[in-house]
């Protein structure tokens, strides 16, 4: 056992009443890449976020070098040797890479001064031993995001971390760029270091990790040399829940084309986005977090529009640059983020919902209340909002009623078009059958639906059509008879550059 | 409070489409009382202290000393209600009445050189609007720079020279009084102005839009409002009010130098802010920042009749403006007033009353001592 460098037993999680990691094992040993996988919402973050002491586990212990160990804050496990490099970098934009890496704990002068020469001669030298070539008087803001990389890896190398732990870093690099960090790793792992490398991207855990543990729903399915296993293994270990029958979807015949999307494109978000959307179709989207799924739905609303390609609204072609046009045409985007898009949380419940239809409630431009109070409330009540009245503010609702206001208040606007971007996300199961049931019932009746999830199961169960976008790209598109877990998972995170559509 | 408020009560379904009944003294707990309260104090307090106050001449007269700042301050409820601010209003004052200055010094005719100046004054705000709403810079930045921009503008119009001899006709905006009473044209201007500010404010869906941006400008945005042209409005609307007050300014003083209305922006946010209205946006009324016009222009008064200086009076109204502002912030972390919550706002009312009550009296007896003293 003691030649685990770290060590979780049991660890246990919960943020406000929902436990978010059961009883989580993990073992590291010196001098290896241990690769940690899981889908969106496993519990890898929160589980990195425990390693390095932002959060503290309700339950289970944390053994560092055969003792236990108790981190307060990230300042703590630092100094214990952890170091950690998220996918937001940290670097100082006006500091330049030697005074980067040396932060907080320059070489002094017996004066109590900063060593300038030292300091840099310390820098060239750890850069030089990690065969990194950078300019050490190189402002960081002008780095690259790989070479910011290099210099928080240099910074962690340089307090003699043991544990590197890497989330998510290839994620906005270039195939080189990753060759580059590859070869780097590499290194420290000779040097002994002990990595923490999380990626979505299978194929780069095959060329780098030694070991492979698997999260799925805050639970530790296992651990496996990763040689050993297969993709498919790997794929069926992430998602092998077993899915219960929680949709209602019906049936339905889907009608004539209502939106049909032809090479939309908007540079450095999404590229080359064709798709047809039917009168009763609910079409899913999926695809890993920053596929660029939400930045299509906002194009094709008008909050950032598009700068090539073509959309049709009912046979008509429409260039769509604010979502004022987009309500008129018939579409309304129910956002991701209810705090910031949906709701204005800080007002009534009543003109949250009346928002977009306010001229509709106004005859010159002067409000009619009672029709307004009337109509507001109604639509509050037919999506049975549990709230004391509709004077109450938004944000003193929960989660789900939250959404189920932003609902009211885009249906009543009478869309034609409705586009769900991660409708059921951080609410209650209650509310997520009865959000489901809604979307069921709306389609049956003739609205469209786009549906952006990154919840499987939800798109598995709701959706006649899958769409699946990586990085950008559609990469695949499947029936509902073909759409399984393992092919959509596989078309979400097959490398683009390699590979082609199955 | 807010956890609170959630578990409270749960129902299974909304009840009923009409608000809920409150006490009687609920309906006080408005800011707007505390203003009234105030402004009854200070007319109680100075009517014990000097005879001259409650003089219709005198009130009539000190009331149209505070009309331009109430013009402009109508269009900058909306800016800061939408989370935004005009700094450059007095400014773009200065540059639109030394305009009409320059163009009466050189023969036009008065109506069409105020006319002339109107439209500049709108210029200037439909300027700051384009930079503010579509190029999406920092409203404190761009009025910052029109600021000096537009004063700058009025010193080349004007140089060092001042424009003098407007016909009695023009001196009427600012010096005339309506029909055979006391009221002052400006003062009847204003009160027609203000209620229809107010009315486009609390009754249209214009209004509706300016605090939905106040409170949540995304939001709003993707709502279909159109936040963008919505803004260009008030701006544009700012620089045609201080226009107006411009020509009125002029009027009143009978001539224009270039430093006309010069600080006049801060009299007005200030005239806002403690009017109740919310610096960050989405909160507030246009009779509260009326009431607050109200009150700091008859403390003013008052305080001018007791012979207390132009500094002195500055000091009170600024203490009073970071009292509004302190109080409820107090009586939120006071842990005694915690009991009060529920008529958490008319404790801040007695509060607030009383508080000036004392700095009121200190001031006055430390002011009048030497007269005291040797009379």
């Amino acid at each position: 056992m003691s030649e685990n460098i770290l060590e979780l037993k049991g660890i246990r999680k919960s943020f406000a009443g929902v436990e978010v990691l059961h009883d989580v094992s993990f073992e590291l040993r010196p001098g290896e890449v241990h690769a940690l996988l899981g889908e969106n919402g496993a519990g890898k973050s929160t589980l990195v976020k425990i390693i390095t002491g932002v959060h503290q586990p309700d339950a289970g212990e944390i053994w560092l070098n055969g003792e236990p160990v108790h981190f307060n804050d990230a300042r703590e496990s630092r100094q214990a040797g952890i170091a950690a490099i998220y996918q937001e970098l940290s670097l100082f934009p006006d500091l330049d890479v030697a005074e980067n890496i040396f932060v907080g704990r320059q070489p002094l002068t017996t004066g109590r001064r900063v060593d300038w020469r030292k300091l840099y001669a310390e820098a060239g030298k750890l850069l030089e031993s990690l065969g990194v070539k950078l300019d050490l008087k190189q402002k960081a803001r002008a780095l690259s995001i790989a070479q910011q990389q290099m210099v928080e890896i240099a910074r962690a190398f340089s307090i003699n971390a043991r544990i590197l732990i890497m989330d998510e870093p290839t994620s906005s690099l270039t195939l080189h760029e990753v060759d580059d960090l590859f070869r780097l790793v590499r290194r420290l792992r000779q040097e002994g270091t002990a990595v923490i490398f999380i990626s979505h991207r299978l194929e780069e855990l095959y060329a780098l990790a030694d070991r492979v543990t698997i999260l799925r729903d805050g639970t530790y399915v296992g651990t496996r040399p990763m040689q050993e296993v297969t993709r498919d293994e790997l794929i069926r270990m992430m998602v092998g829940r077993t899915i219960h029958n929680l949709f209602p979807k019906q049936d339905v015949q889907p009608g004539e084309v209502v939106l049909k999307v032809e090479h939309l494109s908007r540079a450095g978000s999404f590229h080359d986005v064709s798709f047809e959307l039917r009168r009763g179709e609910i079409l899913g989207m999926a695809g890993l977090v920053g596929a660029g799924r939400t930045n299509v739905a906002r194009a094709i609303f008008g909050v950032e529009p598009a700068t090539g390609g073509r959309i049709e609204v009912e046979g008509r072609e429409v260039r769509i640059t604010s979502p004022l046009q987009a309500i008129r045409l018939g579409l309304a985007y129910v956002p991701e983020d209810r705090q910031l898009h949906g709701l204005i949380p800080t007002m009534p419940l009543t003109p949250n919902i009346s928002l977009p239809m306010l001229p509709a409630y106004a005859q010159r431009g002067w409000l009619r209340d009672t029709l307004e109070r009337k109509s507001t409330f109604n639509a509050a009540r037919q999506m049975e909002v549990r709230a004391n009245n509709i004077w109450q503010l938004a944000r003193e609702l929960s989660g789900g009623n939250q959404q189920k206001v932003v609902l009211a208040k885009w249906l009543s606007t009478n869309p034609r078009i409705l586009i769900l971007d991660e409708p059921t996300r951080g609410i209650d199961v209650g509310t997520k059958a009865a959000v489901h049931g809604l979307m069921s019932k709306l389609a049956a009746e003739g609205l469209s639906i786009l549906m952006i999830s990154s919840e499987l199961p939800e798109i598995l169960g709701m959706s006649d059509r899958v769409l699946v976008m990586r990085e950008g790209y559609v990469t695949a598109e499947f029936s509902r008879a073909k759409a399984t877990q393992e092919n959509i998972i596989s078309a979400a995170t097959q490398d683009i550059k390699a590979g082609t559509p199955q | 409070m807010k956890a609170q408020m959630i578990t409270e009560s749960q129902p299974s379904t909304l009840i009923s489409e009409f608000p809920p009944r409150h006490s009687f003294l609920y309906k006080f707990q408005r800011w707007e009382w505390m203003l009234v309260a105030l402004i009854l104090l200070d007319i109680l307090i100075n009517v014990r202290l000097s005879p001259f106050f409650l003089d219709a001449r005198n009130l009539s007269r000190t009331s149209s000393d505070f009309m331009e700042i109430g013009l402009m301050m109508l269009p900058m409820v909306f800016i800061i209600i939408t989370g935004n601010i005009d700094l450059s209003i007095a400014s773009n004052l200065g540059m639109s009445a030394s305009f009409m200055g320059l163009l009466h010094n050189n023969g036009v005719n008065i109506w069409v050189a105020a006319l002339a100046a109107l439209l500049l004054g709108t210029l200037g705000g439909m300027l700051n609007g384009y930079l503010v709403a579509r190029v999406k810079l920092p409203s404190l930045v761009v009025t910052l720079g029109t600021y000096a921009f537009y004063r700058g503008l009025a010193y080349g119009f004007l140089g060092d020279q001042a424009a003098r001899g407007y016909p009695e006709a023009f001196t009427y905006l600012g010096q005339g009084r309506m029909f055979d009473t006391l009221i002052p044209f400006s003062v009847a201007l204003f009160i027609v102005l203000a209620i229809v500010f107010g009315l486009v404010l609390h009754r249209t869906t214009f209004g509706r839009y300016l605090y939905a941006i106040g409170n949540n400008e995304n939001a709003t945005l993707y709502s279909g409002v159109p936040v963008e042209r919505i803004k260009f409005i008030i701006y544009t609307l700012s620089g045609f009010m201080a226009a107006l007050a411009g020509l009125i300014l002029a009027a009143r003083f009978g001539s224009t130098r270039p430093d006309i209305g010069t600080g006049l922006e801060l009299a007005v946010i200030t005239a806002v802010v403690l009017g109740g209205v919310d610096i960050n946006g989405g909160r507030g009324t246009m009779l509260g920042a009326v009431l607050s016009l109200f009150l700091i222009g008859l403390m003013r008064f008052g305080m001018g009749l007791l012979n207390i200086q132009g500094q002195v009076q500055g000091v009170v109204i600024g203490l009073l403006l970071i009292l509004s502002i302190l109080l409820p912030n107090i009586a939120q972390q006071a842990s005694f007033l915690k009991r009060f919550q529920r008529n958490g706002q008319l404790v801040f009312a007695v509060l607030g009353v009383l508080l000036m009550f004392v700095a009121f009296l200190l001031f006055f007896f430390w002011s009048r001592a030497p007269i005291l003293a040797g009379g």
